[in-house]
């Protein structure tokens, strides 16, 4: 339990998506600027990580990591299908982003619209895939482990967003020089940010 | 002299270009002649330069103890006896060269700015001015104290716009640079001015036996709580640690070192009306209750078993929360917001004490991390009451039907 409750904090805060590894930038960006479409973006792709997260462990554990078929028979035990990693993460992702999709188009039409193509670009946004290969990287050890991690790495990128978002708002009233309107303050903007949430690293749970 | 100068800044004249600059330096000096042509919607004199010398008025306390702490630490840890004239003298002649560096880069940043953007000087700096040498450690080389007032004037405020317009904090972009960008200067033994009085030479033969320049947060991040704590020398002060550290006998940046001297600072503000008590008093709350919640489950973390009123007077708790938490730019704009801030800041200055080894001190990471909430904060604040209102408005339609 303490465990699980570690590595929940931990990717909320510490490994923070966003300013910890920069991961998902290009919806980040670009759905930043209002508050309402960063906070349905944000339950989008917590949803998406929650679930693409534990579906790609079992998927490693039962497919793809060496030996991982020995549940199929002894004559398979040597297999690895390790190389196979990429596109089966990347298919399950799609899979479940197009699912997202439906729903909020059914549910929320008007979410579906202010969202926009960044909706089915949740396929290819860094985080989710990042997520999986994490997941495998650090080797977590049950499932209930891996959809801790996904959520909360979901949790963190939807608390980078939403503040983001709502700093965007606010910033619509300041003089910022040309140049740097739009995206450039916003980089600007999330490296300081980046500098606020530093006060996590090196914490150890 | 100003009816002589005025002519070649204004349109027209030969310096027009430096007319901010003129302007700024004029009212400034002398009272403005403006006014108003379209009937007076003023209440109150209050403005931007008034508000900020008040801020400054209310720092005077924490520099002047500042100035004398860096000589009394510094006469302790030589084994000398601190006396107060020879401690103030020592103090000023290391501080004041940081806060002139601090102000003529920031300024003159500032004036540049406004020369180029064609707008009227505003005095944001001026207690910024003064708030980055005050976070700073007293031995700090002046070329950091320039490069982090550049930093933090172009980085921290003018890209966003300028004055009121900044989404950190500026004085605590400046630490914060500094902080990550030269560790070795901003933690450790630094805490303690040793260079001699007239040059750089550091004095080591000098020191006492058992010379420890670190905070006692610091020592508390280094050994662990076992209710112990020296001062500088080496000497064991654990009976009158808490009253050391509320009057500030104890090594830490310039300002930041005594509590009461912020509170004084504190009572200024809040009877002016412009440092927001609801900050103050909920970022106390907050570091009391979780430094207490510590206590009452410490185990294996002997940091947590340190009393929590303790956190109260250590460190840059008391001098973060009235002059930085309370920044009317970045911090929480709604009643309640405010309050959520300042227990946040609070709570997460304490957690971050105790549970990350890489930082003995947090508070300054805490307001920067709620700086960057405060606009989420204001907006759930905001929304709670629109929602409520909608349903009340609701339920008194629903009864008139």
């Amino acid at each position: 339990m303490e465990n699980l409750l570690n590595i929940f904090v931990k990717s909320i805060f510490i490994d923070n998506m966003i300013f910890a590894y920069f991961l998902g930038m290009c919806s980040y960006l670009a759905v930043s600027k209002r508050v309402s479409t960063a906070i349905g973006l944000g339950a989008a792709v917590i949803f998406v990580l929650g679930i693409t997260v534990p579906i790609n462990w079992l998927l490693e554990n039962y497919v793809l990591k060496a030996g991982a078929l020995s549940w199929m028979g002894e004559q398979f035990k040597d297999v690895d299908l390790s190389f196979l990693s990429f596109i089966m993460f990347i298919a399950v992702v799609a899979a479940i982003t197009q699912l997202v999709e439906m729903v909020v188009e059914k549910f929320t039409p008007s979410l579906y619209n202010s969202l926009g193509i960044f909706l089915p670009l949740i396929a290819v946004n860094c985080s989710i895939l990042g997520g999986a290969l994490f997941m495998q990287s650090r080797g977590y050890e049950s499932i209930g482990e891996a959809s801790v991690f996904g959520i909360g790495s979901g949790i963190g990128w939807f608390l980078a967003i939403v503040a983001i978002a709502a700093i965007r708002e606010k910033m619509r009233y300041s003089k910022v020089p040309a140049p740097l309107r739009g995206l450039g303050i916003t980089f600007i903007l999330t490296g300081l940010m980046g500098l606020a949430f530093l006060s996590f690293a090196g914490i150890k749970l | 002299m100003e009816k002589k100068l005025e002519p070649s800044f204004k349109e027209g004249g030969k310096l027009h270009k430096f007319w901010p600059l003129y302007d700024g330096f004029a009212t400034f000096l002398f009272v403005p002649g403006h006014v108003t042509h379209n009937g007076v919607h003023v209440r109150d004199s209050i403005d931007l330069k008034r508000t900020m010398s008040v801020v400054i008025l209310a720092l005077v306390p924490c520099l002047l103890f500042g100035m004398y702490n860096t000589g009394y630490q510094h006469f302790l840890a030589l084994g000398q006896t601190p006396e107060l004239g020879a401690s103030f003298l020592y103090g000023l002649l290391k501080v004041l060269p940081i806060v002139v560096v601090s102000y003529a880069v920031g300024l003159g940043i500032e004036f540049a700015f406004c020369i180029i953007k064609k707008h009227p000087i505003s005095e944001g700096y001026l207690v910024s001015g003064i708030l980055i040498p005050l976070v700073l450690p007293a031995d700090i080389p002046l070329w950091m104290v320039a490069l982090a007032a550049a930093f933090a004037v172009i980085i921290g405020k003018e890209i966003f716009g300028g004055t009121g317009m900044n989404v950190l904090n500026v004085a605590l972009v400046a630490r914060a640079f500094l902080f990550f960008a030269y560790p070795t200067y901003m933690s450790g033994d630094m805490w303690v001015s040793m260079n001699d009085r007239n040059g750089y030479e550091v004095i080591k033969e000098g020191l006492v036996d058992g010379y420890s320049g670190s905070t006692l947060l610091g020592q508390v991040a280094d050994a662990g709580f076992n209710g112990t704590f020296k001062n500088v020398a080496g000497a064991d002060i654990t009976s009158t640690v808490f009253s050391d550290a509320f009057f500030g006998f104890i090594p830490g940046s310039i300002g930041e070192t005594s509590t009461l001297a912020c509170l004084i600072g504190a009572a200024i503000l809040i009877i002016s009306g412009i440092g927001s008590w609801r900050i103050i008093f909920s970022t106390f709350l907050g570091a009391y209750a979780i430094g207490l919640l510590f206590n009452a489950v410490a185990g294996s973390n002997a940091y947590m078993a340190m009393p929590a009123h303790y956190h109260l007077v250590f460190g840059g708790l008391a001098f973060g929360a009235v002059y930085m938490a309370t920044d009317p730019v970045s911090a929480a704009q709604t009643k309640l917001g405010k309050l959520i801030y300042g227990f946040g800041i609070g709570a997460f200055a304490v957690i971050i004490r105790v549970v990350n080894p890489a930082y003995p001190e947090g508070v300054m990471l805490s307001i920067l991390f709620f700086n960057v909430m405060a606009p989420i904060i204001d907006y759930f604040v905001v929304q709670s009451n629109i929602n409520k209102r909608v349903k009340r408005f609701k339920l008194a339609s629903n009864g008139v039907k």
